[in-house]
């Protein structure tokens, strides 16, 4: 499966999320390579770690403002950080769902993990460039993050 | 038994909101919510108090998951529907839940109506 096809299976199990669970429509931007620093992690962030075949890490990372607005959209009025881990939790599920879909068992996929804090650090192996999917939403902007090597 | 009371349903999932959406969006008539858990463990004991028909199961949980809890809950109640909402959407997952006694797969995220049609879809089965 070439790169392309592979970050366009994370795009989709985002953009499905915000059709079917939001409700609303979110807008890719353009990727890019996010070279001479980690990319930058917002409020809360949702991952799923890749090994076998490709080995890495893939997440969601959003404000806490967006995810509120989400969470409003879903009809939630608990805006507590449980719910709000729960929701990139929920994204991150879907894009472990959509990875067991579309490359099946030559990937191993763990169970989704959840950080909270702008200042966390993803770990990735140092050989790997990671790929920055902006996502934007209303007046919100998240990314989706695919490290594989 | 009350007609208007006629299934219980119990929703296992341990993300609070997923609970806690499932729980506004279900409409189906005759339905009544007899309680939620968080994992598979927690399942179990709900079921032995509360006696449920229906359950909507989510798969990854910690401490037991849901496969593991559906075979147990067959296991206790051969008659009992179990609707497992995942977002494992691979056939694989699918066939192995249907294998161990669950009665529908519904993928997330999923919208209102999606949920209630797998729901009476269930009862009708």
């Amino acid at each position: 499966m070439s790169l392309q096809n592979e970050i366009g299976t994370f795009v989709s199990a985002v953009l499905n999320y915000f059709d079917t669970a939001v409700q609303q429509a979110a807008v890719v931007g353009t990727p890019y390579l996010a070279l001479g620093k980690p990319p930058e992690i917002f409020d809360y962030t949702g991952m799923i770690r890749i090994s076998g075949k490709k080995k890495g890490v893939v997440y969601f990372t959003a404000p806490k403002g967006m995810l509120s607005v989400m969470l409003m959209r879903m009809q939630e009025t608990d805006m507590s950080d449980t719910n709000l881990r729960d929701l990139v939790g929920e994204v991150a599920n879907t894009l472990s769902g959509n990875a067991r879909k579309d490359f099946g068992r030559n990937f191993i996929i763990s169970t989704p993990s959840v950080v909270a804090g702008s200042s966390s650090t993803i770990g990735y192996s140092p050989d790997t460039r990671p790929i920055v999917v902006p996502i934007d939403w209303r007046t919100y902007h998240a990314n989706l993050v695919v490290c594989l090597n | 038994m009350n007609a208007a009371r006629a299934h219980r349903l119990m929703i296992v999932d341990d993300s609070n909101i997923m609970r806690r959406k499932i729980e506004r969006s279900q409409e189906i008539p005759n339905v009544e919510i007899v309680g939620t858990a968080g994992n598979g463990h927690e399942a179990l004991v709900l079921h032995a108090s509360s006696h449920p028909t229906l359950v909507t199961m989510d798969l990854t949980m910690p401490e037991m998951d849901g496969i593991e809890c559906v075979e147990q809950l067959v296991g206790r109640d051969p008659d009992i529907r179990i609707l497992v909402i995942s977002a494992l959407a691979d056939k694989a997952t699918a066939i192995e839940a249907l294998e161990k006694g669950a009665s529908g797969f519904l993928c997330k995220p999923f919208t209102e109506r999606q949920l209630n049609d797998a729901l009476a879809k269930l009862i009708e089965t």
